[in-house]
């Protein structure tokens, strides 16, 4: 082994850190700015400091209706982050035996990844529209009425944010079950556990870690989806695309306000998520096997 | 064993049912009505199910006679490849130096996941606030310009800082960057270090090392990068519109232009070329290398 750093570590080091400044610069400026006195601009110098924009934020005074694009946002995120886990975990395991369109469905969720988020939402668009008018040419007068549509968060929305966090799902599944001991199964089994007693017992405690890290992904991809949202949500929007519409509006801190408090909320999951993994590591270490550490 | 015989296992396919289901119903069928309604006649007032390729034809309107001057949609198409290859040559550099240095130079296991963590925690972040937080820098009256003034070496601010290609370009690597990164780095950590020692000891330079040992073996990475990075900035009309000041033009804005007239069917058309284009880049790297032998 050669002895001491070669020449070429300080100049990948330098790199590494002028691109980790290159990241967190700009975003470290609009936390600051976003931190502005009521007279502020949008750039530096900071004219004074003060939590006016937040404030104004909160009471909703300056931009509409931020607070309940925040909560639909996150009932979405949350829904998505709880579908992901179960459907991924399901066909995680499904994954691990054979089954007939293994190969169509792998290559068709590799695909969902791969095609331009635009023409996912379009397709979406398109079809809850043909849909709609379906449903009004056809259905019994009663329904067709009051009838106006089924796209919404929590159906055309939901299925778009699905088609993007669940191929994460499904290949983190991959991995985690990649690294799976198949003999702590195989013990259950001989123990003569059912199978439901062998995943509700054996499986999930192990992976339950990295499915949390499963959840986690579903939710921030939600959280921060705008691309296949943009067409597909239907009318109310969620607070990713009120942001977007607001870029070329507003002109005062308070979108900075708004984008450290979305950060905040991401961080804030993040932070949650990684306490749970830990505490779950921490608890498979203390109740785990003993095998191997000594006599009774 | 009878005994767990008797015991309900479900079958893989029903296990797989809630997930494929996801993907039929918002993936599958939505890209066959894509295709379907992009040969569909419109109206002012509605999209009308009736076979015409007009859709593709007022699309590529002008295209033949007109050469070889291009017509919009083919200059459209070009500055969105430009765009698309070099966004990928820079992040591609950058990722690779990133990923070589985390897994090469640094040592400790702990050490490269924390790197690894720290390049990658902005990505939890929205997209469009990365975008925005360009703007107190790079402004009019943002730093570098003033900084630039009060150093002396220009007079007026330079105009072309913000909205404008380089913006938009800037702000692509800023935001993915990460995709290269992580897949690249992902590939070099499987790398033997006996390997880079062998090519040492056979008297091999830094450069032949890294040109015959790490990059044939960090293909897969490199082309996984690739693929995301591709995909995005051909699809994008987010960023573009953001960081361009909605002056620019590109594939994914001609769809969305499209689409807030209302106009389906042209959209749909627009989407299924893009779609082409796209899984033709795609097919072409894909040749490079086997990518579900790589998970």
């Amino acid at each position: 082994m050669r002895e001491g750093r070669p020449a070429s570590f300080y100049w990948l080091a330098a790199f590494f850190g002028l691109f980790v400044l290159f990241l967190y610069g700009p975003m470290i400026a609009i936390f600051v700015l976003s931190f502005q006195g009521p007279t502020g601009g949008m750039t530096f110098p900071m004219n004074g400091v003060s939590l006016h924009w937040f404030g104004k934020l909160w009471s909703g005074g300056g931009i509409v209706d931020i607070k309940s694009a925040f909560w639909r946002s996150l009932q979405l995120g949350l829904t998505v982050m709880l579908i992901t886990m179960v459907f991924s975990v399901l066909a995680g395991l499904a994954f691990r035996k054979r089954f007939k369109g293994q190969n169509l469905l792998f290559y068709v969720t590799i695909a969902s990844l791969i095609v331009p988020s635009i023409v996912t939402s379009l397709g979406i668009a398109l079809q809850f529209r043909l849909f709609d008018e379906a449903v009004k040419a056809y259905a019994p007068g009663f329904i067709a009425e009051s009838y106006t549509t089924a796209m919404g968060i929590f159906t055309s929305g939901l299925g778009a944010h699905l088609t993007w966090a669940l191929p994460f799902g499904l290949l983190i599944m991959f991995a985690i079950f990649n690294r799976f001991d198949g003999r702590l199964e195989e013990a259950a089994r001989d123990q003569g556990a059912t199978p439901w007693q062998t995943f509700a017992h054996v499986i999930l405690p192990v992976i339950l870690p990295s499915l949390i890290g499963v959840g986690l992904f579903g939710f921030t991809l939600s959280w921060d989806e705008i691309a296949r949202s943009s067409q597909a949500i239907g009318e109310k929007n969620t607070l990713p695309l009120e942001l977007q519409a607001l870029t070329s509006t507003v002109t005062t801190p308070e979108i900075y306000a708004l984008g450290t408090v979305t950060t905040g909320v991401s961080f804030l999951v993040i932070g949650l998520a990684l306490a749970a993994i830990l505490s779950l590591r921490a608890r498979q270490a203390r109740r785990g096997s003993d095998a191997g550490k000594g006599m009774l | 064993m009878p005994a767990t015989k008797t015991a309900y296992a479900p079958p893989a396919w029903l296990q797989a049912l809630p997930f494929a289901g996801v993907f039929a119903l918002f993936f599958v069928v939505p890209l066959l009505f894509v295709v379907m309604v992009s040969f569909w006649d419109y109206n002012d007032y509605s999209i009308i199910p009736s076979f015409t390729t007009r859709s593709y034809v007022e699309t590529f309107e002008g295209c033949y006679d007109r050469l070889p001057e291009l017509c919009t949609i083919l200059k459209t198409y070009l500055s969105t490849v430009k765009f698309c290859l070099i966004v990928w040559a820079i992040t591609l550099v950058i990722g690779f130096t990133i990923a070589y240095f985390l897994a090469f130079h640094v040592q400790s296991v702990t050490m490269q996941m924390t790197l690894a963590l720290i390049c990658t925690i902005p990505f939890w972040t929205s997209n469009v606030i990365r975008m925005i937080s360009w703007v107190p820098l790079l402004g009019r009256n943002g730093l570098v310009n003033s900084a630039l003034i009060n150093v002396g070496l220009i007079n007026q601010p330079i105009e072309w800082l913000l909205f404008s290609q380089f913006s938009v370009v800037l702000a692509f690597v800023h935001l993915f960057t990460f995709f290269m990164v992580i897949p690249i780095f992902n590939s070099m950590a499987r790398i033997d270090k006996r390997l880079l020692e062998a090519a040492y000891d056979a008297g091999a330079s830094g450069w032949q090392t890294l040109w015959n040992v790490v990059i044939p073996l960090a293909k897969p990475g490199i082309v996984i990068g690739s693929i995301f990075v591709v995909t995005i900035v051909m699809g994008d009309f987010i960023t573009v519109g953001v960081m361009g000041g909605q002056q620019i033009a590109s594939a994914g804005k001609i769809i969305e232009t499209r689409l807030n007239a209302l106009q389906f069917p042209p959209a749909a058309a627009n989407a299924v070329i893009l779609l082409a284009i796209t899984l033709l880049i795609i097919t072409a790297l894909n040749r490079f290398v086997d990518i579900r032998k790589e998970l």
